[in-house]
């Protein structure tokens, strides 16, 4: 063994340049694939995260205009939702629907505290409005049951909202002023991706204090037992059916109402993570490739300039296994020893990109997003990646070494 | 030791070229001759069949009583290992090993130890007076020097034949008189079989037996016991 790591210690001495460009190649194959992948992990971590918080099985109805005429009614007809709905929603489909919402919202609300006043839509919720969207209450309480039968004039504000407000000083307990109504801050809530949040109040006071009457904006609910696309396709077409008979219009009409549905949007997004992670592996496995092939073609060099020396080691009693040994652990050194700085600096690349960038979010003032999210890379996948490119290497000096060993010694000794 | 029975070579590049038209030929343990012949007389060719590092077309050749035929490469590697000690013109040293790892390469394919091979190595150098300098590597060493690392790495595994492919071919006539003069001893004390193939008259007047060598077949055997009785003169040969 000793004998061996002095053979190759020798040849790769003598050969500094050389074994140093090869170990490059193999080196920057890994760094990159593991790079490449960390920075689609970061990706495709934040795609998750900006879901994360959003119930899986939750589907959103909002109102369309028709497309098809109906029963004598022309197309382009406003489609508008009730309270009506909602329960009619709740009643029609008790074996999959668990809870029902609804939001009804009154824009351009001027809200002010002191000095301070932001333009709002105000949002008129459920107490269930926690379970059917991507919001976290932070602070305080939530809107209750109570709040909707005695339709208070209770808030819960973005915490957006909240530095802008109350800059300084503590929210809750706060009245603050909305056109001449006033709303006791009660809760503080926060969701991921806030597009322009909205204020959230009790369902019941925004029906009575803006005089929406019993129309809604969107109806929002939790359904179960819907666990494949077929079935969350089945129940669309069974709910556009229903809704179709109580406001007139074709079941095939797509666009009478809209049918948000959480679940098929997950299934989408795996689709596209898959296919980013597909691209982001294809483009590290070529790029390992070239350095399987630089390995390849720096062993087919090697083994040239060496058959002479081959020859007297034949000469001299070298069994033709002996030399094939000699090669291929030449080769899988390298690629072992190089293969595993590469790695080794990849992760810490990485690992560095989680530090520095690890949650980057992009602030654009009206909403911020999370783009990149624990770019890192697993151990045991950087580990594969290593080992395939080590079992390559080795293969990429089989080839080449099986040449040299079949020269015959007379012919090698000639050869310089 | 060695019998060869009509051996034939043909080589197949390009036109084909009848190198070997019948070699007959024994050679007995202890014997130290030479084969002499011109340039593309075959001489290099049949030192080659000899140290199993060409195969031949036809014919047979016993080593010590075992026929070398269509031997696998990993058998012939044995032989070549266990029973041939090759002393090349252009030395064939491994540049990037120094004079001992060189010597001691031999016994590397025999599976002996790093210690003892290199203590092996050592004496073996110690004997060619090549002690100082077995540290050195082969760019560092004359090529006198050289010649007697490869004499030393052609004698550590203890060879019944050595081969001698122009050992004197790249030294001056001072080096080759040297160079001679340790195959003559290895001959006398050690009883070696040496086979020498020259072109040079005068170091083939060394041996004790002339083989000459003329198109492929075998032509005169010279007995030669007297090696001052050659026209070149004493200790002179011919350059």
């Amino acid at each position: 063994m000793t004998d061996l790591i002095q053979e190759i210690y020798g040849t790769i001495m003598r050969n500094k340049l050389r074994t140093a460009l090869t170990g490059f190649s193999v080196a920057w194959g890994i760094f990159m694939l593991i790079v490449l992948l960390g920075a689609g992990n970061g990706l495709i971590h934040a795609f998750e995260g900006q879901t994360a918080d959003m119930k899986m099985n939750s589907m959103k109805i909002y109102p369309g205009n028709t497309s098809k005429p109906y029963h004598g009614l022309k197309e382009g007809r406003n489609i508008t939702l009730n309270e009506g709905d909602r329960k009619q929603t709740a009643q029609s489909f008790p074996e999959h629907i668990i809870t029902t919402g609804a939001t009804v919202s009154q824009s351009n609300v001027y809200l002010s505290y002191e000095k301070e006043a932001v333009s709002i839509t105000l949002d008129g919720v459920f107490p269930n409005y926690t379970d059917l969207e991507a919001a976290k209450l932070k602070k305080g309480r939530f809107i209750n049951d109570r709040d909707i039968r005695e339709r208070r004039k209770v808030i819960v504000l973005h915490e957006k909202t909240v530095e802008q407000l109350f800059p300084k000083t503590e929210a809750i307990g706060k009245y603050i002023q909305a056109q001449g109504v006033v709303y006791l801050v009660v809760g503080i809530y926060a969701d991921q991706n806030s597009f322009s949040p909205s204020a959230l109040v009790p369902f019941s006071t925004v029906q009575l204090v803006y005089g929406k009457g019993d129309s809604i904006d969107n109806i929002a609910f939790t359904t179960r037992g819907i666990t494949d696309e077929a079935a969350s396709q089945q129940f669309t077409q069974d709910y556009r059916e229903m809704m179709g008979q109580r406001k007139q219009f074709a079941a095939d009409d797509e666009s009478a109402i809209w049918i948000w549905d959480r679940f098929t949007q997950y299934l989408q997004q795996q689709a596209g993570n898959e296919i980013l992670h597909i691209a982001i592996w294809v483009i590290g496995i070529f790029t390992l490739l070239s350095g399987i092939v630089g390995v390849s073609n720096i062993m087919l060099i090697t083994v040239r300039e060496r058959t002479h020396e081959f020859g007297i080691r034949k000469a001299l009693g070298a069994k033709p296994s002996s030399i094939l040994w000699l090669i291929i652990s030449e080769s899988v050194v390298i690629t072992t020893f190089f293969g595993y700085i590469g790695m080794v600096a990849g992760i810490a690349v990485t690992e560095y990109m989680n530090i520095v960038a690890g949650k980057q979010t992009m602030d654009m003032g009206v909403f911020s997003m999370t783009f990149f999210e624990n770019p890192t890379v697993d151990l045991g996948i950087a580990v594969q990646a290593t080992l395939t490119l080590i079992i390559a290497g080795t293969l990429a000096g089989l080839f080449p070494a099986r040449k040299a060993v079949q020269i015959r010694p007379i012919e090698a000794l000639r050869a310089d | 030791m060695i019998h060869l029975k009509d051996i034939q070579k043909t080589y197949h590049a390009g036109a084909p070229l009848h190198v070997l038209k019948g070699i007959n030929l024994d050679i007995e343990k202890g014997e130290f001759v030479s084969i002499m012949g011109a340039s593309g007389s075959g001489k290099s060719t049949l030192l080659n069949i000899l140290g199993i590092l060409d195969n031949y077309d036809s014919g047979e050749y016993y080593l010590n009583n075992v026929l070398i035929r269509d031997l696998s490469e990993t058998r012939a590697a044995e032989y070549r290992n266990r029973m041939i000690g090759f002393i090349f013109q252009s030395f064939n040293l491994i540049s990037f090993k120094n004079a001992m790892e060189n010597v001691a390469l031999p016994l590397f394919y025999q599976g002996v130890g790093r210690k003892r091979r290199n203590e092996l190595a050592m004496e073996y150098l110690e004997k060619l007076g090549l002690k100082e300098w077995a540290h050195h590597m082969p760019n560092e060493l004359s090529g006198g020097q050289k010649q007697r690392v490869a004499i030393a790495r052609a004698l550590i595994s203890k060879p019944q034949i050595i081969l001698a492919d122009e050992p004197t071919g790249a030294l001056d006539s001072k080096t080759s008189i040297e160079v001679m003069n340790i195959l003559k001893e290895l001959h006398r004390d050690e009883g070696l079989t040496i086979i020498v193939v020259t072109h040079e008259s005068g170091v083939a007047n060394q041996t004790d037996k002339i083989i000459h060598i003329k198109d492929g077949i075998i032509g005169e055997i010279e007995e030669n016991l007297n090696h001052d009785a050659s026209p070149f003169g004493v200790n002179g040969y011919m350059k």
